[in-house]
């Protein structure tokens, strides 16, 4: 079963709960299962994580944990500090960075996750997302200047979790 | 204070997205720029805490199953190719018959327990890849035994030994030969030891003991279970499991 790391790293990402993320990369292994045949060729990994994505968003919709932007919006953020700390982030800190990537919006989180841990390309993201291509980049660049700003501003974090 | 380099160029860069004219422009650039090179070494200090943190998720080991049982199986496919697939499908498996009953005959019931085992060492191999040893995580009997409600048609006898330092430290589903079985995962000091345990009617060939790939084996039948436990343990360790799983 090809790409099923993929698929369950970005659920889990997506949804948080390991049941929900379980849940969902099975339905999203299902409808990929039976709508094979309207793959025919190219990037197999986009084409499932593009599937994977639209059962999250469903799912989330559903349960009304669905935080309505559809623009990546970062007016609210404030600009991130200069300290030593904001230059230094601990290197290996999972549990921070976790928390971190938690509170950015699913259209953040998705976009780090694709390109930091899943090592997706520009063009590879832009099919996931469905967005154009030339704004994978000033996007990426705004996810993450976000979650430097809630790795090092401890007090915007608890303003964020407010959301 | 801005550079306009650092909105347009900087994350291409860094993601190996600019061409080799865009690239090498804006290495140059680089160098005389401390406005983008300090906002360079920001990500990658960033992009290295991500990578080093092992924040991604592997699928658990349990999942690829469940997808796998949820998939239509060829009978669902009414179409004459379906039909077809499953004509070819019952001539490999006679064809396959045929020549393993030559090859062993039906006297030699050895050798076909020998694969058994070798499948149950392979299971047991598998499961120490990162991730895959434990689908549920416990010390506790009686949170492993009723983890396998509903995911298999059998509940396997569950017993934490480690006052006899043996210590239960959860379980899986596995796969031997085809067939879904349940895998329990004891500790020896800082070792690991799968007790794969199925349904079986009375089968006195199940029975016995060996080594292959550097991992013991030994194989029982009790109470209508069989039973086959795999490590990298001594063989008078992996006797003495079994032992103590007899007795219970």
């Amino acid at each position: 079963m090809p790409h099923l790391d993929a698929a369950y790293n970005l659920a889990r990402w997506l949804l948080g709960g390991r049941s929900e993320a379980e849940d969902a990369t099975q339905d999203a292994m299902l409808r990929a299962y039976k709508f094979f045949n309207s793959f025919h060729s190219g990037d197999a990994r986009a084409w499932l994580l593009q599937i994977v994505r639209n059962c999250c968003y469903t799912w989330l919709q559903k349960n009304r944990k669905w935080v309505d932007v559809d623009e990546l919006d970062d007016e609210s953020v404030p600009r991130e500090k200069d300290t030593p700390e904001t230059l230094a982030i601990r290197v290996s800190d999972r549990e921070r960075l976790t928390r971190a990537l938690e509170q950015l919006s699913p259209q953040f989180r998705e976009i780090l996750v694709l390109r930091e841990l899943e090592g997706c390309s520009y063009k590879e993201i832009a099919t996931i997302t469905s967005r154009p291509m030339g704004t994978i980049m000033s996007a990426l660049a705004r996810a993450r200047h976000q979650l430097r700003v809630l790795l090092t501003d401890p007090a915007h974090k608890e303003a964020r979790l407010e959301l | 204070m801005s550079c306009e380099f650092a909105h347009t160029s900087l994350h291409a860069y860094l993601d190996g997205e600019l061409d080799a004219a865009g690239s090498a422009d804006f290495n140059q650039h680089l160098q005389t720029c401390s406005i983008c090179s300090a906002a360079l070494g920001k990500e990658e200090t960033l992009r290295r805490a991500l990578e080093e943190s092992r924040l991604y998720s592997r699928a658990p080991a349990g999942l690829k199953l469940r997808i796998q049982e949820s998939l239509p199986g060829p009978s669902a496919d009414k179409g004459v190719r379906g039909r077809w697939r499953w004509v070819v499908v019952v001539a490999a498996a006679l064809i396959a018959a045929t020549l393993s009953w030559r090859q062993f005959g039906p006297t030699d019931r050895q050798s076909y327990d020998r694969a058994a085992m070798f499948a149950a060492v392979d299971a047991h191999l598998r499961s120490l890849q990162p991730g895959h040893l434990l689908d549920v995580q416990s010390t506790d009997q009686h949170t492993v035994k009723p983890w396998f409600d509903g995911k298999l048609d059998f509940a396997p006898p569950v017993h934490d030994l480690a006052a006899n330092d043996f210590p239960l430290l959860g379980g899986r589903l596995d796969i031997i030969e085809g067939r879904t079985v349940a895998a329990l995962v004891y500790g020896r000091r800082k070792h690991f030891i799968s007790v794969f345990v199925e349904k079986s009617a009375p089968d006195a060939s199940w029975n016995g003991s060996g080594q292959t790939q550097g991992y013991q084996w030994t194989a029982w039948i009790k109470d209508g279970f069989r039973f086959c436990a795999v490590s990298d343990v001594s063989a008078a360790d992996i006797e003495e499991l079994k032992q103590l799983l007899m007795q219970h």
